[in-house]
């Protein structure tokens, strides 16, 4: 009998053979023959090891009692030849502990202060008891028995708050105007169609924490003086759709909705509408048709919503964090609140940070923090070691600030100056290896997509822009795409119906501003120095760091890749499609990038 | 009868489809701005709205037929023929496209030889692009049936989609 010194154990229970856990053992036999490593090395089958679901197909290897999970056959050559031939241990495929924190949220990072986040994660949202113990509901308590509705605006316009949606706007002004308004009824509206991609505060509070919106939406109601609300959920949302009914449910068999609350006479009632995959829905005209059960064109303000909005009656329309954070201002007090954030900026703003930084996710910061804090402090800096490039505020109506603009502080009026905005909250950090006219027409490609068709400018011109980007990226810009560029944008932007329109300028105005020299290479050198252009790039096997495991020949979509098993392997650039995906693949880093 | 939207005259609903529709019209019906609603939950119970559901729900809430279709084709989530068994949809948000969506499209048209926004030929997978879906730090994102599958891998990609090839 051989001595061998070493076991794999891989599970083959259902999950992991439905995973292809077969193919893992034939090509963990392949591979240890080929290695002639098979007398030392001994391959066996057994029942599950670890969470199939989670982990399968996984392996468990000894003596050393090293747990790889997750693997797929062309994980092996990689695995065999750094774990058995090396004696490396290869950190990529251990075996993950159970994420015990929350990915999206997590322990509050250094320098966050979280009070619209406060209770996510940490209550259960389901239950109406466990917000009740965090104070909830205490103000609106308060609020009703000993505030006139006229105290309460007082009290949040002392406290600075203005809207979180995008354009930020006096939370306590536009109360007051609905209030003034003599028309009845009054409707409120809770802008939940968070469409910004790349954005997702919204939904976190929708579904960890309903109640704080619904008890928000109380009191604005009280104070406004309507009696009925909706809250205008994406479809794209269903989890907090569903948490929203509950809450409203439960708000109802607590008495916090319904007729005479507290036996005070005023009455309120909420119900949830969803959308349907529009974007142009976020904005407020088109929320209130689609509401209506209409398309959601836009329409013309004014009128504005105040005066006539849902069913032609005074309505008022306010993000999800501008409703959430109304009960903490009547709890703890304006000054309390407007101590945090700028002069103009008060508060705290939830953002949600994606791109290339190392802590993805949401974060909760007083106004007046800068974009480096946010980046390096808070988000942990950028990715793999890489530089910063750029940040993308305000999601693809808003515009790009580079290194020389991340001591500004966050807030609204500075970001606006400086050729950006804070829009809703979605913060896109790009580093070095992202291209600028990509990424406009990314986002071009969106907001063209998006449009609503509704006037001209924006129909016609966003898809004039766009192509233009097509071209340039394509390798097929020619002289004068930038002027011409720069005159849409201007056009678009002057002459669009509504904000969508108006704004979805500004990503290529800003980053033709900053990067003009990135959009000069594509044009005039068709380089794309970022090597990212499909056209312009090309892929490339350096035949030193090759070990011919032949990974990434069985990756390529279109067989572009050839080789002996163990020769160095080399790309077919006719028949590549440069999707990049043998240089994901290729665990030895073999691949270059060239443009 | 004029034929405004150029919607083909009806073929039948079928039975347990029309039970369907007509329960979500009775409980909606009096709510205002019925249309979205009926149609949301139509959308969801039965997958999709026919040119022949169109009509019908026209019929029921008392509202042109051409009202009903601007709708229907208004919001990108309704749709009008039905979807396969299950449906893959691939996140282009922002934090997706840059972590890597593009590709995982490029590798899911290899396997199924059906390209994004068509239904494999034995009818067991549609496949669509989507909006952001709100998981942006488990970018690249699929969704599956509802189910949101997010840190997906190149090489562990197959194995799924040829999953639900099988099921
Ligand atoms: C195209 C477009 C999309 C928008 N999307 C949203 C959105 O998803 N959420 C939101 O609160 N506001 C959105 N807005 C802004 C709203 O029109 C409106 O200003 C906001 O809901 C007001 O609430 P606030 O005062 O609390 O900020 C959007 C605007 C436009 C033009
Ligand atoms: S600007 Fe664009 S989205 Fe807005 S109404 Fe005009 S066409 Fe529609
Ligand atoms: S280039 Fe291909 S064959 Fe060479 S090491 Fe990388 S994946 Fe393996
Ligand atoms: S870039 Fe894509 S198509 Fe080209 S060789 Fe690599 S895997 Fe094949
Ligand atoms: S960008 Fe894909 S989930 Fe947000």
């Amino acid at each position: 009998m051989a001595f061998y010194r070493s076991h794999v154990l891989v599970s083959v229970d259902p999950e992991c053979l439905a995973k292809g856990a077969h193919e893992v053992i034939d090509a963990l036999n392949d591979e240890l023959i080929a290695q002639g490593l098979l007398d030392e090395v001994q391959v066996l089958e057994t029942s599950r090891i670890g969470d199939p679901y989670r982990l399968g197909p996984d392996m468990l290897v000894y003596p050393e009692k090293e747990h790889y999970a997750n693997l797929s056959a062309d994980d092996i050559p990689y695995l065999v030849e750094e774990h058995f031939l090396k004696g490396r241990v290869v950190e990529k495929f251990r075996a993950q502990e159970k994420a015990v924190s929350d990915e999206e949220l997590g322990a509050p990072k250094p320098k966050e202060v979280r009070i619209v986040l406060r209770n996510c994660g940490k209550i259960d949202p389901h239950n109406i008891e466990d917000y009740i113990a965090e104070d909830g509901y205490q103000s609106l308590a308060k609020v009703i028995s000993s505030m006139t509705p006229e105290q309460v605006i007082a009290e949040v316009s002392k406290s600075g708050l203005r809207g979180r949606g995008g354009a930020g706007f006096p939370a306590a002004r536009k109360w007051q105007l609905c209030r003034q308004v003599p028309d009845n009824p009054k409707y409120l509206t809770c802008n939940a169609d968070e469409g910004d991609p790349g954005a997702f505060m919204n939904r976190r509070v929708l579904e960890s924490d309903p109640h704080s919106v619904v008890e928000g939406m109380i009191i604005a109601a009280y104070a406004i003086g309507a009696s009925r609300g909706y809250i205008y959920c994406r479809a794209e949302y269903p989890i907090a759709v569903q948490n929203l009914k509950i809450a409203i449910a439960q708000a109802h068999e607590f008495g916090f909705l319904g007729d005479d609350i507290f036996g005070t006479g005023f009455s309120f009632d909420l119900e949830v509408r969803m959308g349907a995959g529009a974007f142009v829905c976020g904005e407020e005209t088109a929320l209130i048709a689609s509401i209506e059960g209409k398309r959601g064109e836009p329409r013309p303000r004014p009128p504005f919503p105040a005066v006539k909005g849902v069913w032609g009656k005074p309505t008022n329309n306010n993000n999800v964090e501008t409703y959430a954070v109304v009960p903490q201002i009547i709890l703890k007090g304006a000054e309390w609140y407007a101590s945090m954030g700028t002069e103009k900026s008060k508060g705290t703003k939830t953002f949600a940070i994606a791109g290339d930084v190392i802590n993805t996710g949401l974060i909760e910061v007083p106004f007046g923090i800068t974009l480096r804090e946010v980046i390096f402090d808070v988000g942990g800096g950028i990715k793999d070691g890489k530089q910063f490039k750029a940040i993308q505020t305000g999601g693809p109506m808003g515009g790009c600030l580079t290194a020389e603009q991340l001591d500004l502080p966050l807030d609204y009026e500075a970001l606006t100056a400086a050729g950006s905005m804070m829009g809703s909250g979605g913060l896109i950090i790009m580093d070095h290896e992202t291209c600028m006219v990509d990424m406009a027409r990314f986002f071009m490609e969106f907001t063209q997509d998006e449009s609503c068709g509704k006037c001209t400018p924006c129909r016609v011109g966003t898809r004039r822009i766009l192509e233009i980007l097509e071209k340039i990226c394509a390798g097929e810009g020619q002289p004068g795409d930038l002027e011409t560029l720069e005159d849409l944008c201007y056009e678009v932007t002057r002459n669009s119906l509504c904000g969508l329109g108006q704004g979805a300028p500004n990503p290529v105005i800003s980053m033709l501003k900053h990067f003009r020299a990135e959009y000069e290479a594509h044009i005039y050198e068709k380089k794309c120095p970022a090597r990212v252009c499909k056209a312009l790039i090309r892929y490339e096997i350096q035949a030193a760091a090759c070990t011919g495991c032949t990974v990434c020949a069985r990756n390529c979509p279109v067989e572009a890749i050839n080789g002996e098993r163990r020769q160095a392997h080399i790309i077919d650039v006719d028949k590549c499609i440069r999707c990049g995906i043998c240089a994901q693949v290729c665990n030895f880093n073999a691949i270059q990038v060239l443009s | 009868m004029d034929n405004p939207t150029g919607i083909q005259q009806t073929q039948e609903i079928c039975e347990n489809k029309r039970a369907i529709i007509d329960q979500i019209i009775a409980e909606n019906q009096n709510r205002p701005g019925a249309m979205m609603v009926v149609l949301n939950e139509t959308q969801g119970k039965i997958g999709y709205i026919s040119p022949a559901m169109q009509k019908y729900i026209a019929k029921k809430l008392r509202v042109p037929v051409g009202a009903v279709h601007g709708v229907v084709t208004f919001y990108s989530f309704f749709t009008t023929e039905p979807r396969g068994k299950h449906t893959m949809k691939f996140c282009m948000g922002t934090a997706c496209y840059v972590g890597g969506i593009p590709q995982l499209m490029e590798k899911a048209k290899q396997i199924t030889g059906t390209e994004i926004g068509k239904t494999t030929a034995d009818g067991n997978l549609t496949m669509e692009i989507c909006r952001c879906v709100g998981a942006c730090s488990q970018a690249p994102v699929v969704t599956v049936d509802d189910e949101v599958i997010g840190h997906i891998k190149p090489n562990k990609f197959p194995a799924l989609i040829k999953k639900l090839l099988e099921s």
